[in-house]
């Protein structure tokens, strides 16, 4: 983005005049703030900015920002999204949205939008649970989860949103924490840059249908041993002291604790997030702090056609080798008749 | 034997080429139609297809067929019962029996008449004419499979099986006294890029032509003269087709790009293979992965700034009816054509109804008016495309339009518009200058709200599914500001009415009893109109294009008469519509469900009977 910037934004720019109406201390405020930052960092004037959303808590999102802002119905937002950029490829495209509203009714638009890698940036905020319902599971649910739908504990798996991604021949995906805000605010600028379709999971705390569901793995005691933030280019180290390091044993990942085996380091993966072959990239985007560390920042960063330039491409290939422009000259050719 | 033959002059003849879906009818059809319309006859078709691509040869269900109307006089419809029938095999015989002339000519292949073929139809004799009550038809057996193999080279044996259509439309070529120099001309370009299937076909086509010639069994021929028409320039067009132009033209006059979002559904497809094609006008085709997300991606494009589009069948309306609503709620410009099929549910794709009337004009969750216009002709299907997307942007509303199958696939000769002539699309954008501009300001006349694009500087806005601030356009959800919105939604699109043409009515204008119908059964009703009319009869006619809201003097026009008679192809949903609309009215009601177009003595006769009673 080496745009010719007439004036500098700051985030207030990006925030619209609405009082935010989420529930005090939802992670979404986090992620709203991230957002204008991002917004102010990447310099897009607000009215060349469109917000689009689907239904449900972080669905609200769009009336919080001083851009153009459309919050329609569930599930479809990220079509809309696609008929938005389509229509100006000119526009930044945002969809802000959840686990539900994602993954559930609007599973299809979702791996469709990403298999065609239309250039919009998708914000899926996931607290594993239906808020704004009020406390159902959600397709993210772990088994067994016990919730006003399921109080005898659900009995089906849940969708990672990294493999459903990469599964739909995603060529950018990230996750971030929602209270770590520089991190996050990195992660929207180089989704916004990425041409294609980018997916930023946001694991995300709802206080008050699923309060402290990630604390096992991000929180204060735990989160220097359950996660690693993958930066490519650079090894693969996490621990405390920056003392253990991904290591791939056969076809398998591993953790190689570097202070028992000081020969270890040299086998520690390097993370490429341009690496076309997913492969690697699913097995880190995988790991979920059990086992293995889950891995936060970008996973997956390639180059890949997108669909928005390409429609526009196909039109500009065809009018080259066809100089009809007007519908009248189009009906006047081919296959007519006169009646003198 | 040449002397012998007898040529027939008659006004307009109905031709219907059948066989199996995979014999090639539809090809044989339209060259038959196109040459016959270069020639200077008024023609209208239409193509009758299973839903099955290849359904098991040779069976009843297999059957697919296209009938061409000639005529030296302008012509309404394709005709009821066939004059000419070409059967491939026994099947296409008995599926087409009913809708034959009594003194019909049947061309047959007699090769494919055997007795393993007539078991396939379900016959239970060999004589499968006798059995069918087809007693007065002259029938040309000819075996054409046989003579299409000793034509070519016997090496291509297959070539000559699958040319079978082309030796028919020879003899049909034969029939009528057409010259084979357009046929050929037409086939030269089908198989420009294939030049041994076109030396058969040519061949065969010949073959045709002097089998007739040579051995014509003693049938009349008949000859359908050249005609008058409107001086200009004509095409062929079907009304998918027509609707496809008429789309590009309202974005062309608009100055906005075209977008079309949509899902593959039969028969609405064309619309969107139409389209896709035209990318050197710029046309905007997303083939999306659902009917929801065809119509979602149409939304955006219009929030974007896009004329935006979506096309569908009555079960994929069903589907889009949230996403409808939504537009609806937004106050958003979009087109969805629903081409109307044989319903409920999959029902019967490939046929045509008027079953759709109430989903389009209520099928969604709360309030939620929108336009209804409903094509009446193939060629009309141009013109109300057009009026659809006029009032789109200038109301800032989604409109509905629905045509069916039977108009969609039914084509006739075209008089290419001056499109000059057409009236101008001013959508009510956002003026640049206008400061405390709030999303839901309106217009104090039309309460159409102004329209500022993604891109405006100073106009950034949020708008959603949520009610809003009648003042502000900020969420609310007061009670009395939602009774104001509800009632301003309705009252908005209530308006359109001054804007649209006043219902015509046709025929005698102070008749007792006045005929109605609505979309595209216009040509069969109009025919059975004039028909009666011509015995002697007093009648008016008046047909209905805007369905939603209906022409300002409507309720007028319709009050004059002391009966009325609502014919639709439904058990009667236009006239509960009127029911609601005109407190005491009570039409008679002619409804056919059927899957088939009206057929006009029918028509004739229900009509003629009410008529008779009522004097």
């Amino acid at each position: 983005m080496m745009l010719t910037r007439e004036k500098k934004y700051e985030a207030k720019d990006f925030k619209s005049a609405q009082v935010v109406r989420w529930c005090p201390g939802c992670g979404d405020f986090a992620v709203l703030s991230s957002l204008y930052k991002a917004m102010a960092e990447l310099g897009t004037p607000p009215h060349q900015t469109a917000v689009i959303s689907g239904i449900g808590c972080s669905s609200r999102l769009p009336y919080y920002m001083n851009t153009y802002g459309f919050h329609t119905i569930h599930g479809r937002g990220a079509a809309i999204a696609t008929g938005v950029k389509l229509a100006n490829p000119e526009l930044s495209v945002w969809l802000s949205t959840g686990d539900g509203d994602c993954l559930a009714i609007g599973g299809n638009h979702f791996i469709h939008a990403v298999r065609r890698n239309i250039d919009i940036n998708i914000i899926l905020m996931n607290n594993k649970i239906y808020g704004l319902t009020k406390g159902q599971y959600s397709p993210t649910s772990d088994r067994g989860f016990v919730s006003k739908s399921s109080p005898f504990g659900t009995v089906e798996g849940p969708f990672s949103t990294a493999e459903l991604t990469l599964g739909a021949r995603g060529s950018f995906f990230a996750r971030t924490i929602d209270v770590d805000i520089k991190n996050t605010v990195d992660v929207f600028v180089a989704a916004d840059k990425h041409k294609g379709t980018s997916v930023v999971e946001i694991l995300l705390n709802c206080v008050i249908f699923n309060d402290g569901i990630y604390n096992k793995v991000i929180g204060k005691e735990w989160k220097a041993e359950k996660t690693i933030f993958l930066r490519h280019g650079e090894k693969m180290l996490f621990g405390k002291e920056q003392n253990k390091g991904i290591v791939l044993d056969g076809l398998s990942l591993k953790v190689a604790e570097l202070d028992q085996d000081e020969m270890a380091i040299s086998r520690v993966l390097v993370h490429d997030a341009t690496c076309k072959d997913s492969t690697l990239q699913t097995m880190l985007a995988k790991m979920d702090g059990e086992e293995l560390p889950m891995a936060l920042g970008i996973i997956r960063q390639v180059e890949e056609l997108t669909y928005d330039q390409e429609m526009q491409k196909t039109i500009a290939e065809e009018q080259k080798k066809n100089p009809t422009r007007r519908l009248q000259d189009f009906l006047m050719s081919g296959d007519i008749w006169e009646v003198k | 034997m040449l002397k012998e033959t007898r040529i027939k002059e008659l006004e307009e003849v109905v031709i219907r080429f059948s066989g199996d879906s995979g014999d090639g009818m539809q090809l044989a059809g339209n060259i038959f139609s196109n040459l016959s319309a270069v020639f200077g006859n008024e023609i209208l078709t239409f193509p009758d297809y299973p839903a099955e691509i290849r359904a098991p040869h040779g069976t009843l269900s297999g059957v697919s067929g296209f009938q061409v109307h000639l005529g030296s006089k302008k012509i309404h419809t394709p005709g009821d019962k066939a004059d000419v029938l070409v059967a491939m095999n026994p099947a296409a015989l008995k599926v087409n029996a009913a809708f034959l002339n009594p003194h019909a000519i049947v061309i047959i292949d007699s090769d494919s008449f055997e007795k393993k073929d007539l078991e396939k139809a379900q016959f239970t004799t060999d004589d499968p004419f006798k059995e069918l009550g087809l007693r007065s038809i002259q029938v040309i057996s000819t075996p054409i499979s046989s003579i299409c193999k000793a034509t070519l080279d016997s090496s291509e044996n297959k070539q000559a099986l699958r040319s079978r259509n082309i030796f028919a439309l020879g003899l049909i070529c034969w029939l009528f006294n057409r010259p084979l120099k357009i046929a050929q001309q037409m086939l030269e370009a089908k198989f420009a890029t294939k030049p041994k299937i076109l030396e058969a076909n040519l061949q065969i086509l010949e073959a045709g032509l002097n089998y007739g010639s040579n051995t014509h069994a003693s049938v009349s021929t008949y000859r359908v003269e050249t005609i008058d028409i409107e001086k200009g320039f004509y095409r062929d067009i079907n009304g998918n087709t027509a609707t496809a132009y008429g789309l590009i033209a309202a974005a062309e006059k608009t100055g906005l790009e075209l977008f079309l979002g949509s899902y593959p559904i039969t028969p609405a497809t064309d619309i969107m293979h139409e389209l896709a094609a035209r990318k050197e006008l710029g046309v905007k085709v997303m083939q999306a992965e659902d009917e929801i997300a065809g119509i979602c991606a149409a939304i955006g494009a219009s929030f974007a700034g896009d004329l935006a589009v979506t096309t569908t069948s009555g079960p994929g309306l069903a589907l889009k009816g949230e996403a409808i609503g939504l537009a609806v709620m937004a106050e958003l410009p979009l087109v969805i054509v629903n081409v109307q099929r044989g319903g409920p549910s999959t029902g019967m794709p490939t046929k045509s109804e008027q079953t759709d009337l109430m989903q389009a004009l209520y099928g969604r969750n709360g309030e939620s008016p929108l336009v209804v216009i409903a094509a009446v002709s193939p060629t009309d299907c141009f013109d109300a495309a057009y009026w659809a997307c006029k009032l789109a942007l200038e109301h800032m509303t989604p409109v509905i339009l629905l045509t069916d199958g039977y108009i969609a696939n039914g084509s006739s000769a075209w008089k290419i518009p001056d499109l000059e002539t057409y009236p101008s699309i001013n959508p009510q954008y956002v003026d640049p200058q206008a400061e405390d501009w709030t999303p839901y300001q309106r217009n104090a006349e039309t309460l159409v709200r102004s329209w500022a694009v993604p891109g405006m500087e100073n106009f950034t806005h949020r708008i959603g599914g949520l009610e809003k601030d009648y003042k502000t356009g900020v969420i609310s959800s007061d009670s009395e500001n939602h009774q104001l919105m509800v009632k301003t939604r309705q009252d908005k699109i209530d308006n359109i009415a001054e804007f649209i043409p006043p219902q015509e009515i046709f025929g005698d204008a102070d008749a007792d009893l006045l005929l109605i119908g609505w979309g595209g059964t216009f040509g069969h009703l109009f025919e059975a109109a004039e028909k009666i009319r011509a015995l002697g009869y007093k009648l008016a006619f008046s047909h209905f294009k805007f369905i939603c809201p209906l022409p300002s003097n409507s309720i007028e026009l319709i009050a004059k008469h002391k009966h009325v008679l609502v014919a639709e192809q439904n058990s009667g949903q236009f006239a509960n519509y009127l029911r609601g609309k005109i407190p005491g009215l009570n039409p008679l009601q002619f409804n056919r469900i059927k899957g088939q177009p009206f057929v006009v003595a029918r028509l004739m006769e229900e009509i003629i009977k009410i008529l008779d009673d009522k004097k």
